[in-house]
């Protein structure tokens, strides 16, 4: 037991494996398991190391990774056979291996840590704070670093009016995606008269391509309860719930043993601290309809109805879950308040833009050499994320967009990448912050064809309670489809432009007034691309099958066979060191192969096709 | 939608299940998660106890189960190819894997094999987006899985050349 040693922790080898859910899927838990085992074998070590699996640690490009502490070494990419090496080597002997270090791309060095890469010297750390440091399970590793202490601080000094005080001076803003300020949220819900009050954690994470509820929820659930303990408080709410996906079976596995542990130390319950504030949280799980994020929505799936929101000409604040005041904020704000609250509202304050304070974590991913959760200060650039955290573009190619907000947000172009993000700005360039997803989109990403799947996705998810959403949605993918096809006229984007203006003006809830933001952001800065595929019946990406045909530059081909292999339906001849050559008769235009050529020599052919 | 006879059967173990929740409306989602994890989909007669257990009607149960896209109203196959669409995934190429498995299994998205096998279904994110594009099976996840790789995967799967067997 750890506990029965008496060794000054910090001395202690720790063993921490990412078995986030990127590095679960290549492998990490296997690797978590090889060290158990192994380490058992090892009784020559005085003090055997203690072995910790660890949220997601963002980087998700290079997992599985492995830290050893006391040292701060990171290795990446490792495998259940690299285990055996590690220990005899790096803790055992003290040497580093230098195979399992990361490299610098540019200045060839090995990096000891992870600390010293551009990925992560670049974040600044909040909501992510604990997440890889410490095992999720165990409710001492959060407390070991200021875990609930900020919850003894309010009980102990701070009335509920002092925590929304502080909130609001820090100028927090929501971060599932509407960034309204939360202490005026929380103000509004204590000003309401109720029998009751409660507490929502908006764990719905449904925008593609965004995960940091998810890792939050996971690597770190204790600050998730701790924030709402504080809200709670705040507001005089007595119950909580945590609505989480469904599909996030390990979220809501860390976070139901969380709440367990939590209630056994008084954390939750009828006197938490032996004060007199009683609050307990329960689970929710989510049933898998995007539209649920919407608060009304959520809340009405909560109570075991359909999940349609309704007009809030009344806010939760006031007639909320079964019509009480309700306060109810994304993963990511709860996971600030502790923060806050602890150390006041001037540091966080201090962080970011005029409107925009504090960070703001990221799902990076795409045609991105670093994928993964990223956490910066607002006001940070596109640029910098994408090229200086990110690492630039996958195989060199050109940046062509980043989408941000999910699929109601927008595609930002090129000549936008010194913007700096924050939620005003984002705004005035046609997307939103949402939930916090950059997807970065290559020269080999249709714009056209992105709207498109994004407006499939929306129409979709639409709940079909109101007209302008319900149809709208339906039209303008119809149109989307018909471009796509190569059968598209100019007066289909007039059409387009003219159903969005309704959809934005009549809609019921934020989904529909948000939905045409695809359509709109991408005929905004990438209308050439339209043209192109109405006018010219050619798709410049090569992604439209019907307006694409490949063919082999027999110049520039060194009959690698990189091509032949991932063409799944073997449409590629040629054999080794010589010219291939593609059977279009049996070419299903997947444009694999044009993506995978290292040497440009699969080419579209460019001239129109009737 | 009948009650089949078969589901009778069932009736203790939809019973049991159910009635490990309180009859309070906020528990009708995760009731119906459940019976859905078990069993696959939610059978005819569970709906009904359902709607008993609760005090609401069968059409509200109903309303939820095709609301929701957890939800199945007919059984899935035991093996549950799901290919992730989310963005990260699309720009990669998920539409072809989507293609090649619904070509090498003779089914759509949303489908099930005649021998009750195999089922395809798409996934908006499963938030493994270093890992573009992602298919899961039956909770094995699939990570930068190429055009070329579906069929192994589904040869992993017993699912040698199913299309020309039992393609309808």
């Amino acid at each position: 037991m750890q506990a029965s040693i008496n060794v000054n922790s910090n001395d202690r080898q720790t063993v921490l494996v990412c078995c986030g859910t990127g590095c679960t899927a290549n492998g990490g838990r296997e690797v978590f398991k090889t060290f158990e085992t192994l380490l058992k074998d090892h009784a020559e070590i005085e003090l055997l190391p203690v072995i910790k699996a660890t949220g997601c640690n963002g980087w998700c490009e290079k997992g599985p990774l492995v830290r050893l502490l006391p040292r701060d070494i990171t290795y990446c990419s490792v495998a259940p056979e690299d285990v055996s090496e590690i220990i005899d080597k790096t803790l055992i002997e003290g040497i580093l291996i230098k195979r399992l270090l990361y490299r610098d791309p540019v200045s060839k060095e090995y990096l000891s840590s992870h600390h010293q890469t551009d990925f992560y010297r670049k974040q600044h750390k909040i909501a992510l704070r604990n997440i890889g440091e410490i095992d999720p399970g165990q409710i001492d590793d959060y407390i070991e670093r200021e875990g609930y202490q900020a919850l003894k601080k309010a009980l102990q000094e701070m009335s509920g009016q002092d925590i929304i005080n502080i909130v609001q001076a820090a100028g927090l803003r929501g971060r599932g995606g509407g960034g309204f300020p939360t202490g005026r949220k929380w103000q509004a819900c204590k000003n309401a008269s109720g029998e009751e009050k409660f507490i929502i954690c908006n764990g719905d994470e449904g925008d593609p391509g965004a995960f940091m509820d998810r890792s939050i929820l996971e690597g770190d659930p204790h600050t998730i309860i701790e924030g709402m303990i504080l809200g709670a408080y705040a507001v005089g709410a007595s119950r909580g719930y945590v609505y989480v996906r469904d599909e996030y079976d390990l979220a809501v596995q860390n976070l139901g043993q969380a709440i367990g542990n939590a209630r056994q130390r008084g954390y939750l319950g009828n006197s938490i601290l032996g004060s007199d504030l009683a609050f307990d949280i329960e689970i929710v799980r989510g049933g898998g309809a995007f539209v649920c994020g919407e608060e009304t929505a959520l809340i009405a799936s909560i109570e075991g109805r359909t999940g349609e929101p309704h007009d809030k000409y009344v806010f939760p604040t006031e007639k909320g879950l079964w019509g009480m005041p309700t306060v109810i904020n994304n993963v990511e704000t709860w996971a600030n308040v502790p923060v806050i609250v602890l150390h006041g509202a001037e540091p966080f304050a201090r962080i970011g833009t005029e409107n925009s304070k504090g960070t703001k974590v990221f799902s990076l991913v795409g045609k991105v050499v670093n994928t993964g959760l990223v956490e910066v200060p607002m006001g940070t650039t596109l640029r910098e994320v994408i090229y200086e955290i990110g690492g630039g573009l996958l195989k060199k190619r050109s940046f062509k967009a980043v989408q941000t907000g999910g699929p109601s947000g927008g595609c930002i172009p090129a000549s936008l990448l010194d913007l700096p993000i924050d939620f005003d700005s984002l705004i005035e360039a046609g997307s939103m912050m949402g939930s916090g997803g950059l997807i970065v989109m290559d020269d080999h990403t249709c714009m056209v064809e992105v709207a498109r799947y994004y407006t499939n996705f929306l129409a979709g998810e639409s709940c079909g309670k109101c007209t302008p959403c319900r149809e709208g949605l339906r039209a303008q993918l119809e149109i989307l489809n018909r471009i796509c096809d190569g059968e598209g006229t100019i007066e289909d984007l007039d059409l387009l432009e003219d159903i969005s203006v309704t959809m934005q003006g009549a809609s019921l809830c934020a989904l529909g007034r948000t939905a045409p933001n695809p359509v709109l952001s991408t005929l905004r800065y990438f209308r050439e691309e339209y043209l192109a595929h109405i006018e010219e019946r050619r798709c410049p990406a090569g992604v439209c099958r019907a307006l694409t045909t490949f063919y082999i530059d027999p110049v520039k081909c060194t009959g690698c066979q990189v091509c032949k292999k991932h063409c799944s339906v073997n449409a590629i001849q040629g054999e080794r060191k010589e010219v291939h050559v593609i059977d279009e008769s049996i070419c299903i235009r997947c444009g694999e192969c044009y993506r995978q050529c290292a040497f440009d020599a699969v080419q579209l052919r460019q001239e129109e096709l009737r | 939608m009948q009650i089949e006879a078969r589901e009778y059967e069932y009736a203790n173990d939809y019973k049991v299940l159910i009635e490990s929740y309180s009859g309070k409306p906020e528990h009708l989602l995760a009731i119906m998660q459940d019976v859905q994890r078990h069993y696959n989909y939610l059978p005819r007669l569970a709906i009904s106890m359902i709607s008993q257990h609760v005090g609401i009607p069968v059409s509200r149960v109903y309303a939820m189960a095709s609301f929701y896209k957890a939800f199945s109203l007919v059984p899935k196959g035991k093996f549950i190819f799901r290919v992730c669409d989310g963005t990260a995934c699309h720009i990669k190429n998920s539409a072809t894997l989507l293609d090649q498995l619904q070509q090498h299994l003779g089914i759509e998205v949303d489908e099930t094999t005649a021998d009750g096998m195999f089922s395809i279904e798409t996934v908006n994110c499963l938030g493994a987006c270093a890992l573009a594009p992602v298919m899961v099976v039956n909770g094995k996840v699939y990570g930068k899985v190429s055009p070329g790789d579906v069929e192994r995967i589904i040869n992993e799967y017993g699912g040698q050349s199913y299309a020309s067997q039992h393609k309808c």
